[in-house]
């Protein structure tokens, strides 16, 4: 089962080190993590996706919670959210494949950002299925490096009650 | 007014009402120790023979009185040697604040001379963490780490400050620390599903843990216990919450446990869990603990919850405050049937031990019997340990302590140290084996150095009884580097430190050895020689249920 975090934490060094340390001592996955200050900038936002049974589930919210670095932890479903990931990737194109790539870009929604005689880079912001869908896209095609930022999310929007 | 860092420190000490600290000085600690010897009519320093020493010390003393305990190191090896002593106080829910100076600001990072990431290193078993550089926050950051070290679950706090910041000054004011109430983390509902379960259960049984006397809920347990009219049986943490003498009381559950608690709770049909974390030393194989049981759950911390073993009703709260209020709710109850089963338990099978030849049960007893119960007793790790467990008859919270979550040999000298140094009236007795005593021995040192009258029991039976027991059973006798006999002589030892000793191979001499140890008022060392081959029973095997408890006995039918 995939479940996202949004941790809430105090902007201090240490603070990654920490939350990243309890999931590891506890035995529990971090599938993904993005990290960035918010509009306060005494708090940073993690972003975690994490995986495992309900049990573990359950723990990894509780544990968070302990933390003292730790402001607020939201748990959601993949379903209940908006979640943006943001892929720079570095291909080798030449003369026959560039009209491919190009085509491929267009039905994906992403833009070349940068290039040279025989390479290019692509930047893509989408759901995280999506972005794994382009890799496999490209992946006839060299792809020398990628980055990736990590699974953004925020539970989507309810008419707030009262 | 104008204080300099290590100045503050001492004040922010003497705000908390701490009047004895632990330690061992150092290049980067130098400053505060300066201040120390400015208000040593103020604050009690006891410099032990080495820094884990001091760790336990403060650990012992925060156990046996309740208050934050504290203990000093310099940086780098200074620190790292209070690694053990910390994560005991983790593993143990032990409230402790340890500070710790580092080299000055602009060396930080640098690797230099006696130079560690302390706070790095002590991440994962402390509640919390500061690195003061700014003396500006060194007195609020004091403060908040006694606040966390004491409230809710307790545990140990690090506060490293760098030797700069203990030599810059800034402006102190005195605040006086303020008793927050602990925030109410249960409903009505949590309670009315409590009351529902206990309301209907035929055959209750109760499990305390070492939050009991955390939250000193003795009182509540006891009227709980006589409420609903269950057995009580309790972990190594929660020896002294519930009277070792009541009727109701069946002995300490899990790997060691009493056949009666053990059978009981697999009998059980609710298994009520108060301030305990369902150990794998308690629990055995968790598949089939309790296995015909509902299971309630009060305990501090809400990640103790479903854990380890799946509840069916849980409180999350302070102890004390949940058992008073459940204690208002609850009718009288009667289990008649349920109380004579587990009393015909209780007498088919009793705790038993060879009592031919001297042992370390015998010496317990008698320790039992000559203190009337009520002294200190800490322990080491390994077979003493139970049997100090199994054999004292504690009846009062915080005069049973030992390292039960870490396991750590070599706690119990420092420990009783510290237990003494909080409690001057009480007989404080460590007891500890050959192989654990040797571990921090050093400690004898301190106990004479300052006149510290503790007692301490090495249970010499030339092995590492233990885990020779283990050989012995699962590892066809191979003893593996588990065989000390060797020329160390245990009352010259001590003697060269500076202590009385006295050597015990007979039953008869137990009591004098007591009595004179007592009498004597200075730390006094009592070596007992027992056989190598004693064991401790009942067992389960480590994984197996606890409905597998076998003893002795057992062992010849078979």
């Amino acid at each position: 089962m995939k479940r996202i975090y949004s941790v809430s934490v105090e902007n201090r060094s240490g603070v990654l080190c920490k939350v990243a340390g309890l999931f590891s001592r506890r035995c529990f996955n971090i599938d993904s993590l993005a990290v960035g200050e918010t509009d306060d900038p005494t708090v940073s936002c993690m972003t975690i996706v994490s995986s495992g049974d309900e049990r573990t589930i359950e723990q990894i919210e509780k544990q968070l919670n302990k933390k003292l670095d730790v402001i607020k932890v939201k748990t959601f479903d993949e379903s209940a959210s908006i979640s943006r990931e943001l892929m720079l990737i570095k291909v080798k194109y030449n003369r026959s494949n560039r009209r491919d790539i190009m085509e491929n870009c267009d039905i994906m929604k992403a833009q070349i950002v940068d290039m040279s005689k025989n390479m290019m880079i692509i930047q893509i912001c989408d759901e995280p299925e999506r972005i794994q869908l382009f890799i496999k896209m490209l992946q006839s095609i060299s792809i020398v490096e990628v980055a990736r930022t990590g699974t953004l999310a925020l539970p989507k929007c309810r008419d707030m009650e009262g | 007014m104008q204080l300099t860092g290590a100045e503050i420190v001492v004040e922010c000490l003497k705000e908390q009402d701490v009047d004895t600290v632990f330690g061992y000085p150092g290049g980067t600690i130098l400053n505060v120790y300066d201040a120390l010897y400015k208000h040593s009519g103020e604050i009690n320093h006891i410099l032990t023979s080495h820094e884990q020493g001091a760790a336990h010390a403060a650990d012992g003393y925060a156990r046996a009185t309740g208050k934050v305990g504290v203990c000093l190191a310099t940086s780098g090896p200074g620190a790292t040697n209070l690694v053990t002593g910390i994560a005991t106080a983790y593993m143990d829910s032990v409230p402790m604040v340890a500070i710790t100076c580092n080299v000055n600001l602009p060396l930080l990072g640098k690797d230099s001379f006696q130079e560690v990431d302390i706070a790095g290193v002590t991440m994962p078993i402390t509640k919390h963490g500061y690195i003061v550089k700014d003396v500006n926050i060194l007195a609020d950051t004091i403060r908040k780490a006694f606040k966390i070290a004491k409230s809710g679950r307790p545990g140990p706090v690090l506060v490293d400050i760098t030797k700069d910041v203990t030599a810059n000054t800034c402006d102190y004011e005195p605040v006086k620390p303020e008793e927050e109430p602990t925030a109410k983390n249960y409903t009505e509902n949590d309670i009315d599903k409590a009351l529902e379960l206990i309301q209907a259960a035929e055959k209750p049984f109760i499990y305390v843990g070492g939050g009991a006397v955390i939250s000193g809920a003795a009182e509540e347990v006891t009227a709980f216990a006589k409420k609903l009219d269950a057995p009580v049986c309790d972990t190594l943490m929660g020896k002294g919450a519930f009277d070792g003498h009541d009727p109701l009381y069946t002995g300490m559950i899990g790997m060691h446990g009493t056949k009666t608690s053990n059978f009981g709770v697999s009998e059980c049909d609710l298994l009520i869990a108060l301030g305990a974390r369902f150990s794998d030393r308690v629990v055995g194989n968790p598949q089939k603990f309790a296995g015909n049981a509902k299971v309630l759950h009060i305990d501090m911390d809400a990640a103790e919850i479903n854990k380890n073993i799946r509840t069916d009703a849980s409180i999350v709260g302070d102890l004390k405050e949940v058992l008073t209020v459940l204690n208002s709710r609850l009718p009288q109850m009667e289990h008649t049937g349920w109380i004579a089963h587990i009393r015909e338990m209780k007498e088919k099978y009793p705790l038993n031990y060879d009592n031919s030849a001297l042992s370390c049960p015998y010496v317990v007893e008698e320790l039992d019997r000559i203190t009337k119960g009520e002294a200190i007793v800490t322990t080491d790790v390994g077979q003493h340990q139970m049997w100090a467990a199994q054999y004292y008859k504690y009846s009062k919270p915080r005069t049973f302590l030992s390292s039960g979550g870490l396991g750590t040999m070599g706690y119990g000298l420092g420990a009783c140290i510290g237990a003494k140094m909080g409690n001057p009236d009480k007989i404080c007795v460590n007891i500890a084996g050959d192989g654990c005593f040797r571990m921090n021995m050093n400690e004898l040192a301190t106990a004479s150095r300052y006149n510290i009258p503790i007692i301490q029991i090495v249970i010499n039976n030339h092995v590492l009884g233990m885990v020779r027991q283990w050989q012995t059973l699962f590892y066809g006798q191979r003893y593996s580097q588990t065989v000390l006999n060797d020329k160390v002589d245990f009352c010259k030892v001590a003697e060269g430190l500076g202590c009385a000793a006295i050597r015990v191979t007979a039953k008869e001499e137990v009591a004098p050895a007591i009595e004179k140890a007592i009498a004597l008022k200075a730390p006094v060392l009592i070596e007992c020689v027992i056989p190598e081959d004693d064991k401790v029973f009942p067992m389960v095997p480590a994984g197996a249920p606890i409905s597998e408890a076998f003893d002795e006995t057992d062992m010849e039918k078979a």
